[in-house]
């Protein structure tokens, strides 16, 4: 059985779309069999983070209604063979996302795949119910301030009463925060919540923070997922990420700043 | 004190405890008019507050000044403010009678009725037993998971919250709420009515807390430092906040 991990956040811009392609492409460099699915039907942004958006043909709005089977959807990843991408329709709206039918694809897709990540769209409508509804692990992405906290409180509020697990109450989601966008100096200067405050706020189990980075937008724009960068910061805290994920115990990085070579090396403050 | 339940208005009860009361109305003067227009005044402060109010009619001080007054005209008074009479107290033996007459029980102070019919007493303690058992059944409520935002949790009796309450969430409580971990949200003690209840919390940083319909807000609240255990009663109709 394939574990499914929801990517939500309730507020838009935070980095689901970009997290989720960095999930999925981490866990399918280790190994493991992974689809990601884009749920944002209507406004499809995953495809070009994932720089298969030429290769589109069938969407998850065609296998829902039976127009084209999973295998003529499913695309898969130029870069890692273990790596799937089902893209979202560009001409529907959500309304086309019915439970049965998402629950059908993710039945099957269980069967041979280890990891299905659900990129959920923004919002606490149709598709964010939709994306969330089968989740057995949920990845809270959420920048360091009071809006986007509120909305992912909002997201975990859903997640824990509207779930088919809490409906048929199973053992509840596995909920953990991911913190983007972040950057200690901000935090340093006051401008930002810091990873304490953001914690106080949601108790929620810090799977990783992820530094406000040039170089995410720089994968976005050029359709690789950022944790390929391996040299940038942001591709080094996605990969601790999954490992932590998996089960390693890796350090937290990126949560302080930076300091240079003298002060590392004489301890100064 | 006298405790009310609404299961519980077709019957007279009285027994003593804390937990639960309706509101009382202590008439001090016969003068319609004048309970007319303060009333008026009154539920004009708080309408959503008295609307469907239950109330008991305190008739003890006027009958101290042996002043009499029509049961049936103030009990059609009060209903007409929007409140639900839900029975008299310290009345006359002739007002008792008036106001079992229109089916409205009579209930004792601290065992110091008015002498009543030998009939109706005994019903009234046979009724007791009955609301005694009903109610130490009351739905308490313990909650230790956090509640979200956008999350509603109501309890019929007490709510124990042992998680955050996180800020847009809502928890309401006909008895008293306990809250041991942060309160951001909204926290509503005593929802219908009961003035007794009291919110207990060990850090206050909610948006409202309200104990039976009187509020403060988050502005009002300003002058109470985050994490400092605090107990919030209602006195004098307006809440007070000390330190635990």
């Amino acid at each position: 059985m394939a574990r499914i991990i929801v990517v939500t956040s309730g507020k838009g811009g935070v980095g689901k779309t970009t997290t989720s392609a960095a999930i999925a492409m981490g866990l399918a460099k280790r190994g493991h069999k992974t689809a990601v699915i884009d749920f944002d039907v209507g406004l499809r942004n995953l495809d070009l983070i994932m720089g298969c958006e030429r290769r589109v043909v069938y969407d998850l709005v065609n296998v829902i209604n039976n127009e084209a089977t999973l295998n003529q959807a499913l695309i898969k990843d130029k870069r890692c063979e273990q790596l799937f991408i089902l893209p979202a329709s560009q001409t529907r709206d959500k309304d086309a996302l019915t439970t049965e039918g998402v629950g059908k694809i993710l039945e099957e897709l269980s069967k041979d795949f280890a990891y299905i990540v659900c990129d959920s769209p923004a919002g606490i409508e149709r598709g964010a119910t939709m994306a969330m509804y089968f989740a057995d692990d949920a990845f809270v992405v959420t920048n360091p301030e009071v809006s986007s906290v509120r909305d992912s409180d909002r997201m975990l509020g859903i997640l824990s009463s509207k779930s088919r697990r809490a409906e048929k109450g199973e053992e509840a989601i596995n909920e953990y925060l991911l913190l983007t966008r972040y950057s200690p100096e901000r935090v340093r200067l006051g401008e930002m919540l810091s990873v304490d405050d953001v914690q106080d706020i949601l108790s929620l189990k810090l799977l990783g923070v992820i530094p406000e980075s040039k170089a995410v937008l720089n994968a976005s724009n050029s359709g690789t997922p950022v944790i390929l960068d391996e040299e940038s910061d942001a591709g080094q805290a996605y990969s601790d990420i999954v490992a932590r994920y998996l089960g390693e115990d890796k350090p937290h990085r990126f949560i302080e700043e930076k300091k240079g070579i003298f002060s590392k090396i004489f301890g100064s403050k | 004190m006298t405790i009310e339940s609404p299961s519980a208005k077709k019957t007279a009860l009285e027994f003593k405890s804390t937990s639960l009361t309706t509101p009382a109305l202590v008439l001090l003067s016969p003068d319609l008019d004048s309970i007319d227009q303060q009333l008026a005044e009154k539920v004009g402060q708080a309408p959503e507050f008295f609307k469907n109010s239950p109330l008991l009619i305190d008739l003890q001080k006027l009958n101290a000044k042996e002043i009499n007054i029509q049961v049936e005209a103030i009990i059609a008074l009060v209903r007409q403010h929007g409140f639900m009479p839900i029975g008299i107290r310290g009345g006359n033996e002739q007002q008792n009678q008036q106001a079992l007459a229109i089916n409205l029980p009579v209930h004792s102070i601290h065992g110091q009725n008015a002498p009543l019919l030998e009939k109706p007493a005994t019903k009234a303690v046979v009724a007791d037993k009955s609301v005694v058992e009903a109610n130490q059944s009351v739905e308490n409520k313990l909650i230790t998971q956090p509640i979200r935002s956008g999350q509603r949790v109501y309890a019929k009796g007490d709510l124990i919250v042992t998680a955050t309450v996180s800020a847009g969430a809502e928890i309401m409580a006909e008895g008293n709420i306990h809250v041991y971990g942060s309160l951001r949200g909204r926290a509503l003690a005593g929802v219908l009515g009961n003035p007794e209840s009291r919110i207990f919390c060990s850090d206050l940083q909610a948006e409202l807390v309200s104990v039976a319909g009187i509020y403060k807000l988050k502005d009002d609240l300003a002058g109470y430092p985050p994490q400092i255990p605090v107990h919030i009663s209602l006195k004098d109709q307006t809440l007070d906040i000390k330190n635990i």
